[in-house]
């Protein structure tokens, strides 16, 4: 896994997305997901890419069920963009990379 | 620049890489365009990889998982000399030889591959309900992957949607989660086959709701219930559930082909008697593109099988004609 994607817990996640520079792109995933580890790639590709513009980081729903609630993720793969520690746009569903970039341009 | 490509095959479901397995062991290197990843059925992979057990696939005693089938079935392909991009086809131009084939933008002056023969196994895409609540929703409980989505709805009473055997696959996965599960379908009876008919019947947690219709999904920010009519007595009424799951059917993906490809009304594409031939030479389609009929894993490898004999076949032909 990218070195650039950190694993956001329950206990990590405010603080983190508080006191993070920059947008926060975060991907509620879980390991019998297939379509999150079919965007794993992708997201990896755009925490490299757009490093500096957007930090991507990953929330476990299994193991972190009290942050998966607080924003009422129903299905994954959901990706939340925090801006200034409150959500700015979400997408439900696997897309690919060129749709994905398209949907966070207007917001970063 | 445009590339060059003996065999360009669009799709990568069991149709498109049996397609490719047989292709590359020709020695024919073939190009698999796979599509993008998407929480549908159209994705690399196809409909297959947003199911469980697979138990009727030859071959596998105690079953298989959907994606790790198809996962497997990829790297068999890629052993042979199969290439992969990871891309959805924006455009063809199928009315001269070689066929131009567009990824990424569709307005580009030159086309991204041309390919001497071209194979069709883009499958067939979930159908949705159509209702104004459902799209908005998707996501807040309405869903199309059981699979990625079941786990949301643990202790909760849900719906799916639809009589075949994909809907009740859903429906019996679900019940790991779910308190009940209610079986909405427009008949008195299952598209189903046997075996799983009896297993729902057999699951306290599965309720059948008959001859009835989703006729509106409530909820503002999530699915808080939905409303039905019954299609004999036309009265209406209300379900509480919280998760709506959609399994009424498919519809092929032929949009790219249209004015270019004969298809039926439905979408689906028309082959040439037994073969897997259309109406223009040197193009090929196997799988659920052009099969309404059958729509199995097994079916789609065999007829992908078929496309790529077909098309090795068609290819020495027009080498031996001097084209």
């Amino acid at each position: 896994m990218s070195e650039k994607i950190t694993n956001l817990t329950d206990a990590s996640f405010d603080e983190h997305v508080k006191a993070s520079d920059v947008p926060v792109l975060v991907d509620f995933w879980a390991e019998w997901c297939g379509p999150c580890k079919m965007i794993a790639p992708v997201l990896e590709e755009i925490a490299e890419e757009q490093a500096g513009k957007v930090e991507v980081v990953k929330l476990n729903i299994d193991d972190n069920l009290d942050v998966t609630r607080r924003f009422d993720v129903m299905s994954i793969p959901t990706l939340i963009l925090f801006k200034d520690g409150e959500p700015a746009m979400r997408i439900v569903g696997a897309k690919g990379k060129g749709q994905l970039l398209q949907e966070l341009s207007a917001h970063l | 620049m445009t590339e060059d490509r003996q065999v360009v095959i669009i799709g990568s479901g069991p149709a498109g890489l049996t397609a490719a397995i047989y292709a590359a062991r020709a020695q024919l290197n073939p190009l698999v365009i796979e599509g993008e990843p998407s929480s549908t059925s159209d994705q690399p992979g196809g409909q297959l990889m947003l199911t469980t057990e697979v138990e009727n696939f030859p071959g596998f005693v105690q079953g298989i998982m959907g994606p790790e089938l198809m996962g497997a079935l990829r790297e068999q392909a890629a052993r042979f000399g199969t290439d992969y991009v990871t891309a959805k086809v924006s455009r063809v131009d199928l009315s001269a030889r070689p066929f131009g084939l567009w990824v990424g933008d569709p307005d580009a002056a030159e086309p991204t591959y041309a390919a001497r023969a071209l194979i069709v196994a883009t499958g067939a895409k979930s159908l949705m309900l159509g209702l104004p609540n459902e799209e908005r929703l998707l996501g807040y409980g309405v869903s199309t992957c059981a699979t990625c989505d079941g786990f949301f709805f643990r202790g909760h009473e849900i719906a799916v949607v639809g009589g075949g055997d994909s809907a009740i696959e859903e429906a019996l996965f679900l019940t790991r989660f779910a308190d009940k599960v209610f079986l909405i379908h427009r008949r008195g009876e299952l598209r189903a086959s046997k075996v799983m008919q009896q297993r729902a019947h057999d699951n306290p947690k599965v309720e059948f709701v008959w001859h009835s219709q989703v006729i509106d999904v409530h909820g503002d920010t999530k699915v808080s219930g939905i409303r039905l009519r019954n299609l004999e007595t036309g009265d209406e009424f209300e379900l509480g559930v919280t998760g709506l799951f959609v399994a009424i059917g498919h519809q092929p993906n032929t949009d790219l082909f249209k004015g270019q490809l004969d298809m039926e009304d439905s979408g689906y594409l028309r082959t040439v008697g037994s073969t897997t031939y259309t109406n223009v030479e040197g193009v090929f389609a196997s799988g659920d593109v052009q099969d309404h009929r059958y729509r199995q894993a097994i079916t789609a490898a065999g007829s992908g099988c078929a496309a790529a004999i077909d098309a090795e076949r068609w290819l020495e032909d027009q080498a031996a004609s001097g084209h």
